[in-house]
């Protein structure tokens, strides 16, 4: 599903340009989850931001392929439409327009691209109503404004919540677990796992291991540096948690050594 | 500049000769109150001129650029020859009392007056100048004042005809009232200015939505002067929107006079236009009075909208709220000079100011000015001005969920204005508004 093959990218900075990602690969396949874990500053929120084609974030060299086609070459939000949902890790409010209007907007402008006819409202009422429960969204959530006056948490669920809406094939979760509480990581988890499928997949970008004993990964990797220096099963994790970030940074230096 | 300075001495000397030609025609009116003050406000005009970008209220709006036409000033005679069809555009779905106005003069034929209240009086100036002289006597150019602008004296001196609504003691006109003035350019370059008074007694209210078209293809320029009186615990909404063409230029003050409880809310909508001027005066005569002022601008190519607004705290316990946001594209200029004023004897006021812009282009200007003078000690006032471009965090999240570019746009754009249009209660002319705000942000790119 996606392949990512010796990425590098750079930020634009206001010093200039710096790089952060430095020769990644990466393979996905559907049914798949992934998990990213690593130190602050090893590019995993990069990462996110260049599968996601957010602007100001150069690819320098290698490739990133999602189900064959080139991503560089398409803009974010035929990205979205060919199936790519980033769950951000800082959700921005957007103030005058209503979280009901911008899913609909949504949910169709991803049909028009795909030829289909646009929702009906009866039919989208419906779809709303039964995905909301996935992450307990109460409906007074839906009329207010895109995540203005949200908690944390409440925003983090609205995330999943446009997630089980646009119904993606591969879902990028961008550190959702951070600052949530034990409750709303819950239901942030349960809506992830009652989401997949065999033919999706989801990278979950994270720091901790608490949210893993949640959503169960297949394949466990370690950033650092703008590289994956380790991948394992979600043993690793564990590892991780027990040992801490300078266990990798040890690891690395008897490499070097 | 020789050229221009000459060609503003001619309009002004053409203006001089047309109130000659009105003094000789005045058949025995010429001794009363109204005359007087027209003598005296023509006066006042000799004295003042034309505006100069010298003064510091006219620093950013060239009157040189609307002068340096040639129009035409007196009145053409006979119907306007302006059809139905031609106004149907601007009609929104509401029952309402409709009055036309054409360069000025009211158009009876296109008109229709709904509201059948002997209390009540909706209408022409001329025709209430006829039924209700006592009350125009009383209120006729005692608030707009013409020494200070030489606009408001130019208008008050060739004052003839425009809106006059008298409302008794607590009546309410539930028919909200739907002004079209039309600046009719079809057959020469033409000066309009017309005159509106609105005096509302003791516990009335009314909602009044004014629209600003034009039609042919020279120059319009329209002066016009409105003053509110609001008796006390009395209410206005009071909505203006500027949709003229490209060759219309248009100076509007509105001048309002607040008594104790009254509540004034303003809603002024700039999207068409050359020139654009529109000055907002209240005043607060009694305690506990209330007022809104809400403004939108929506400007693309070389367009120039000047929003100057003033809250006059002369009392104590009063509120006044201000809200005005432009989107201005191309290379379109606005102007926001906001000022609120807390004079020594309004303790307790509440004044908040916020002004918005978000610049579409390079070329884009905007001069925003918030102007507070406070000489109370205790009240609370506040202001904000931001100026930017789109949020692209923000554009990125819709484009994130599929939505494209140009739809995201929109979307922002869209929410942005939304508080502005909230604040008009005609639910007809919210949901025209709404539409034309999409169809000119579609149009902007």
């Amino acid at each position: 599903m996606l392949t990512i093959k010796n990425l590098k990218a750079k930020v634009e900075t206001d010093e200039g340009g710096k790089d952060i990602l430095k020769g990644l690969n990466l393979q996905v396949n559907p049914g798949e989850v992934h998990a990213i874990m690593g130190p602050n500053g090893s590019g995993k929120s990069t990462l996110a931001s260049v599968i996601a084609g957010r602007e100001g974030y150069e690819v320098q060299d290698g490739e990133i392929l999602f189900e064959g086609k080139d991503l560089q070459e398409l803009s974010p939000e035929d990205r979205a439409r060919e199936g790519i949902f980033l769950a951000f890790q800082y959700p921005v409010e957007i103030p005058g327009v209503s979280n009901t209007n911008f899913l609909k907007t949504a949910v169709n402008e991803i049909r028009k691209s795909k030829g289909e006819e646009p929702m009906s409202s009866v039919d989208f009422l419906k779809m709303i109503k039964e995905r909301a429960k996935l992450v307990d969204i109460e409906p007074e959530m839906l009329s207010r404004y895109v995540n203005v006056g949200f908690s944390g948490g409440e925003k983090k669920r609205n995330e999943i919540f446009q997630l089980a809406m646009l119904n993606p094939k591969l879902s990028i979760l961008d550190e959702t677990d951070s600052g949530l509480d034990i409750d709303a990581l819950r239901i942030v988890a349960n809506g992830v796992n009652k989401l997949k499928t065999k033919d999706n997949a989801f990278i979950v970008i994270t720091h901790y291991q608490r949210l893993l004993d949640y959503i169960v990964p297949d394949f466990v990797h370690v950033m650092y540096e703008g590289r994956i220096v380790k991948s394992g099963d979600k043993s690793l994790a564990l590892h991780l948690e027990e040992h801490g970030y300078d266990w990798i940074e040890n690891m690395k230096e008897e490499v070097n050594a | 500049m020789d050229k221009i300075a000459t060609e503003n001495t001619d309009l002004k000397l053409q203006l001089l000769e047309d109130f000659k030609k009105l003094e000789a025609n005045l058949n025995g009116e010429s001794k009363n109150y109204f005359h007087k003050i027209r003598q005296d406000a023509i006066a006042s005009f000799i004295e003042l001129g034309f505006p100069v970008k010298k003064l510091e209220e006219w620093k950013y709006t060239n009157v040189n650029n609307i002068l340096k036409h040639d129009f035409k000033t007196s009145e053409s005679a006979g119907t306007s020859g302006i059809t139905r069809e031609e106004i149907k555009e601007v009609l929104f779905d509401e029952k309402v009392n409709l009055l036309v106005f054409v360069n000025g003069s009211f158009d009876e034929d296109l008109s229709d007056i709904i509201t059948d209240n002997k209390n009540c009086f909706i209408g022409s100036f001329m025709k209430g100048r006829v039924l209700h002289n006592d009350i125009i006597e009383k209120h006729f150019s005692k608030y707009a004042e013409y020494k200070k602008s030489s606009l408001t004296a130019l208008n008050t001196a060739f004052a003839a005809d425009g809106l006059f609504i008298y409302l008794k003691k607590n009546e309410t006109i539930e028919e909200p009232v739907h002004v079209i003035n039309i600046s009719d350019s079809r057959k020469e370059s033409f000066l309009s200015q017309p005159r509106n008074l609105f005096v509302l007694e003791e516990g009335a209210s009314i909602k009044i939505a004014y629209d600003y078209i034009s039609v042919g293809e020279e120059h319009s320029f329209t002066n016009s002067v409105t003053e509110i009186v609001l008796g006390e615990n009395s209410n206005i909404h009071h909505y203006k929107i500027q949709n003229e063409n490209s060759k219309a230029y248009f100076i509007g003050t509105t001048q309002v006079m607040q008594e104790k409880n009254s509540m004034f809310s303003d809603t002024t909508i700039s999207w068409g236009g050359a020139i654009t001027r529109n000055n907002l005066n209240s005043v607060f005569n009694g305690s506990n009075t209330e007022c809104h002022f809400y403004g939108l601008y929506l400007l693309s190519g070389k367009q120039h909208v000047d929003n100057h607004t003033l809250a006059d705290h002369a009392m104590p316990h009063c509120y006044s709220n201000e809200l005005y946001k432009g989107i201005i594209n191309d290379s379109a200029t606005g102007v926001f000079n906001g000022k609120i004023m807390v004079r020594e004897d309004a303790q307790k006021t509440n004044a908040y100011q916020s002004n918005g812009n978000i610049l579409l282009s390079e070329d884009a200007t905007i001069y925003s000015k918030p102007q507070l003078e406070i000489f109370a000690d205790d009240v609370k006032c506040s202001h904000g001005a931001t100026t930017g471009q789109l949020n692209e965090n923000e554009m990125f999240y819709l484009q994130s969920r599929g939505i494209g570019r140009e739809q995201a746009r929109i979307i922002l754009l869209n929410a942005f204005a939304g508080d502005v249009l909230d604040s008009v209660k005609i639910k007809g002319l919210r949901d025209k508004l709404q539409i034309m705000l999409e169809s000119k942000l579609k149009y902007k790119k």
